[in-house]
């Protein structure tokens, strides 16, 4: 049962062989037996999960059923969730109950979803390896000693581990697909604009985005077709018609042409993580694929640009958590200076403070120009490379991260180190493109390596298909950690 | 020696919209604290801003009513700094590409007309409020005015006395009333002003300006600038500096004074805000609310001395707020004659609106009953001077003017016999002073008119008693 597909869950819950209340059960107890290790969950709440159980069971009963009711998914705790704590990691929003629903979690909840709990996550969304939660990190469940990604950690940790059948993640730099990778998951962040933003606790506004996190690309279609859609509080979100991701998964791959930076393949890439992903081009040239040098010569700079414009961003959006309204308060002030200094200095952890000071600076009076406007320039570049590349391929495919999962505590004295670790990923990002990782085998250290897969804007049916063809020939993504 | 006043007008107007500039929530005045703060104003974790359509085409009816260029593509940009009542510890205004640039303000001082300039006028959110009294030595925030549209209107340094302030400040007052984009309650805070002063020798440069800010009323407009302008010539003179500073007025001392430099040392770090797209306006929606403009003040002041043949000063008068005109030239389309109407509307009317401290709109006489008692005078039913006798009835509540006058019997006598009769007692009555009068002392006829006017409770038709005591008193 914890390794079934969505399709196969659904399929015995419409046969009445397990009720949801039955499977949200079956879950919650593993969590249980499993959470004390992981720390995937910051919050779990089995009455909450089962009495949306009981809703599902009742839709199920009265046919009212899609292929989302009745199934459990654990949200990342970015998401605002109504009556359920809401902590994005932070100390800061320890105490932070939601009163509302973000557009995401209404949508779930739509479809007869059931909250599993909230998972574990970097403060804020500001990491690459969940050490920076104020909750403590997560464990990789291939490896307890190694850090699960960031900063969907928990998110990616939980599926992995088979303590939820799927999850939500959000991406900003790669904070779907970096843990997707380093826990042998499939993850997609969709184009900027697919997945609304409202309920979605803010890091930096124009990159991130939502999307699902799964064991395959298959049950990726199914929980993107519930999350994506229009919604009139995001500003950003796009008028489109609804699509059906499914749609084109069987399609073979005969024709299909790959697109192969350089740039990806260069200084830093670690050798085992190289030989798996090219292991996995020449299964892909094996489904009748071919083989497209691209040039992504911007790439370089996407790490600068990202740490100018997403700090920039994070220091402004971070200015709400000031100690008046909700949150967060130190006891100890003497006025109101002091009350958001104290507040501000206990409530935010290190790495978020790091981003704010950088945010501030970049912004202020003088070097406006020089670093934002800039890192704004920059940002037109990259993605002008990926717009050329993609008129002469179809999708885009390398490594997603340039090793497999570090040790906890290898990088976190080096931000820098960190940084680096999403070298491959931010460039999407910026450029707003869709992209997506899926295992494709083990590193020297038994640690999973993923397979990123760029598609251009809206062709996220596209890069599912070339996803599930790979599934369909090969079992990486139903490999399971022996935890 | 001579100084020459710079001054320079910051207007905030309250758009009269319904819901805020970014959320659902409603604008009304008066709700109880926080009652009118949605997640998006208290601005919880993950909450998004939604631009108002409504505000902005009240931008494009300013635009085009000043002769502005309205912006095709401008930019909600974030102005970042703490303050209890700023929740999210930003405020989303515009800054490098406001929606409205350029465009003219019209106004008449002492006679003449001067064209002030606007540099530019803005959309963006007001801040909530923090209310420090009632609280035993806490704050109190009350975010029910958060995400209150406002436009900020900038005018260049184009004024050279508190009078011409004043006069900008209340052109720019009555026109956004006229166009119907806001209820401009001072009281209220839907209409504010900041004014940047400076003072120099003629030919000199600029000045170092001081920035007053928020003043609520005209008057304190007019004392503080008044204040601010001596308080620099004085500085001056006695060899001191003007420092640039944020001041505040306090009206009770009616002084100005400089807050603390802490107060306003900020460096906004304005970005574009990455939660809205570029506000983009497309040549139909500026072509579709053009068609939504009414006559504007300039305009129908034009059109009052040119079809009315009323002066400038009168036409300004009337036109000084679009209900006053309304008021004026419904009773124009009863009583066809514009100057009397004039005189009476801002004679009559304007003093006693003024005497009880109320707006036109709630003025006891409509325009219809005025009319009404126009017309007894221009058909001889009675006087001017009983007519303001009956005006103050119809002021008081007792009826229209043709109940009046009847329950009061004041018609007017214009039955010769009548008034020959009376006449003629009069001269039997006065014996003395109708020999001085025949004797050459022309000044005793109005003694005589008196008398018969007296006598007839002033009813008498003036130019008719006039003309019989001419003849008779002539023996």
């Amino acid at each position: 049962m914890f390794n079934s597909s969505l399709k196969e869950l659904s399929a015995q819950l419409a046969d009445r062989k397990i009720s949801s209340v039955e499977l949200t059960g079956e879950f919650l107890k593993r969590v249980d037996a499993l959470n004390p290790v992981l720390n995937a969950f910051i919050t779990v709440d089995p009455e909450a999960s089962l009495a949306q159980a009981r809703i599902a069971d009742a839709m199920i009963a009265s046919g009212r059923a899609g292929p989302l009711t009745g199934i459990p998914v654990a949200q990342k705790d970015i998401f605002c969730a109504k009556d359920w704590l809401t902590t994005c990691g932070s100390k800061m929003l320890s105490n932070f109950v939601s009163p509302y629903d973000a557009h995401v979690i209404e949508r779930f909840n739509a479809a007869g979803a059931v909250n599993l709990g909230k998972t574990n996550m970097d403060e804020f969304a500001m990491g690459s390896s969940n050490e920076t939660s104020f909750f403590g990190p997560v464990k990789n469940p291939w490896d307890i000693k190694a850090v699960p990604g960031g900063s969907s950690g928990g998110s990616a940790a939980a599926v992995a581990a088979r303590m939820a059948p799927a999850a939500t993640g959000t991406d900003t730099g790669g904070s779907i697909r970096q843990p997707a990778a380093l826990c042998g998951i499939s993850g997609i962040k969709p184009t900027y604009g697919l997945v609304s933003r409202y309920g979605m606790i803010a890091f930096a506004s124009s990159l991130d985005q939502g999307g699902p996190m799964a064991k395959s690309a298959e049950d990726l279609a199914i929980l993107l077709d519930a999350m994506a859609g229009f919604d009139g509080r995001d500003s950003t979100s796009l008028e489109r018609q609804p699509e059906d991701y499914a749609k084109d998964l069987e399609r073979p791959l005969a024709g299909l042409r790959i697109g192969i930076p350089a740039e990806y393949f260069a200084e830093g890439l670690s050798l085992d993580v190289e030989r798996a992903v090219q292991a996995a081009i020449s299964e892909y040239q094996k489904l009748g694929a071919t083989i497209v040098e691209v040039s992504l010569p911007n790439t370089r700079l996407s790490i600068p640009v990202y740490y100018v414009l997403a700090p920039a961003e994070a220091s402004s959006n971070l200015s709400r958590y000031d100690g008046v309204r909700y949150g967060y308060r130190s006891a100890n002030y003497k006025d109101l200076a002091e009350m958001y200094e104290n507040s501000r200095a206990e409530g935010f952890g290190a790495e978020v403070k790091r981003r704010i000071m950088v945010g501030t600076y970049v912004l202020s009076h003088g070097y406006y120009d020089a670093y934002y406007m800039q890192a704004q320039k920059l940002r037109r570049l990259i993605a002008a490379d990926f717009a050329g590349s993609f008129e002469k391929c179809d999708v885009i495919m390398g490594p997603t991260s340039p090793s497999t999962a570090f040790d906890l505590g290898e990088k976190g004295d080096d931000p820098v180190q960190m940084y680096l670790s999403d070298i491959y990923t931010i460039a999407v990002n910026l450029a707003g493109l869709p992209g997506m990782s899926i295992p494709v085998g083990f590193g020297d250290n038994g640690r999973p390596v993923g397979l990123q897969i760029i598609g251009n804007y809206f062709s996220e049916a596209k890069m599912l298909n070339v996803a599930h063809q790979y599934q369909k020939a090969t079992d990486w993504h139903s490999r399971m950690p022996n935890i | 020696m001579q100084w020459e006043v710079v001054i320079g007008l910051e207007v905030h107007a309250q758009l009269s919209t319904e819901s805020k500039i970014f959320s659902g929530a409603s604008t009304a005045f008066g709700a109880a604290p926080n009652a009118q703060a949605c997640a998006v104003d208290i601005a919880l974790p993950g909450v998004l801003p939604v631009l108002n359509r409504g505000a902005v085409e009240r931008a494009i009816k300013f635009g085009l009513a000043v002769g502005a260029k309205v912006a095709r593509r401008s930019v909600f940009s974030r102005k970042n700094y703490f303050y209890p009542d700023l929740p999210k510890g930003y405020q989303i205004s515009q800054f490098d590409l406001p929606v409205v640039l350029g465009g003219e303000i019209s106004i008449l001082v002492d006679g003449a007309e001067k064209k002030v300039r606007l540099t530019r006028a803005h959309l963006e959110e007001d801040a909530g409020k923090s209310l420090h009294e009632d609280f035993h030595g806490m704050t109190g925030i009350d975010l029910n005015r958060a995400g209150t549209p406002l436009l900020e209107i900038v005018s260049e340094p184009d004024m050279s006395s508190p009078l011409e302030a004043v006069a900008y400040a209340k052109e720019l007052h009555s026109l956004v009333r006229y166009l119907d984009i806001c209820d401009g309650n001072m009281q209220e805070g839907s209409f504010r002003c900041d004014a940047n002063v400076s003072v120099r020798r003629p030919g000199a440069p600029l000045g170092t300006r001081r920035e007053i800010k928020n003043l609520n009323s005209f008057r304190f407009l007019q004392q503080a600038i008044e204040y601010e302008i001596q308080w620099q010539i004085d500085t001056l003179e006695n060899g001191g500096k003007i420092q640039q500073a944020t001041v505040l007025f306090d009206s009770d001392k009616g002084e100005t004074r400089a807050m603390r430099s802490k107060e306003e040392a900020h460096d906004y770090r304005y970005f574009p805000d990455p939660d809205l797209l570029p506000l983009e306006i497309s040549e139909a929606w500026i072509e579709e609310v053009g068609k939504t403009l009414p006559e504007l003040p300039q305009a129908k002041r034009s059109r009052y001395v040119s079809d009315f043949g009323l002066s400038a000063y009168d036409a300004g008068v009337l036109t000084s707020s679009k209900e006053l005109a309304a008021y004026f030239e419904e009773v124009v389309s009863i009583y066809s004659d514009p100057k009397v109407c004039a005189n009476w509307v801002m004679g009559e009317v304007n003093g006693w609106l003024n005497k009880a401290g109320i707006e036109i709109a709630r003025c006891p006489i409509s325009s219809r009953a005025l009319a009404g008692l126009l017309n007894r005078i221009g058909d001889g039913t009675i006087s001017g001077k009983i007519a303001k006798e009956v005006f103050e009835a119809m002021w008081n509540g007792e009826g229209e003017a043709d109940a009046i006058i009847e329950a009061k019997g004041l018609k007017q006598i214009s039955d010769s016999g009548a008034l020959e009769k009376i006449v003629d007692e009069i001269i039997s009555n006065n014996p003395s002073q109708v020999a001085d009068y025949r004797a050459g002392r022309d000044k005793l006829f109005a003694f005589f008119v008196g008398q018969a006017m007296k006598a007839t409770k002033g009813q008498a038709n003036p130019a008719q008693l006039s003309e019989i005591l001419k003849q008779k008193l002539a023996g």
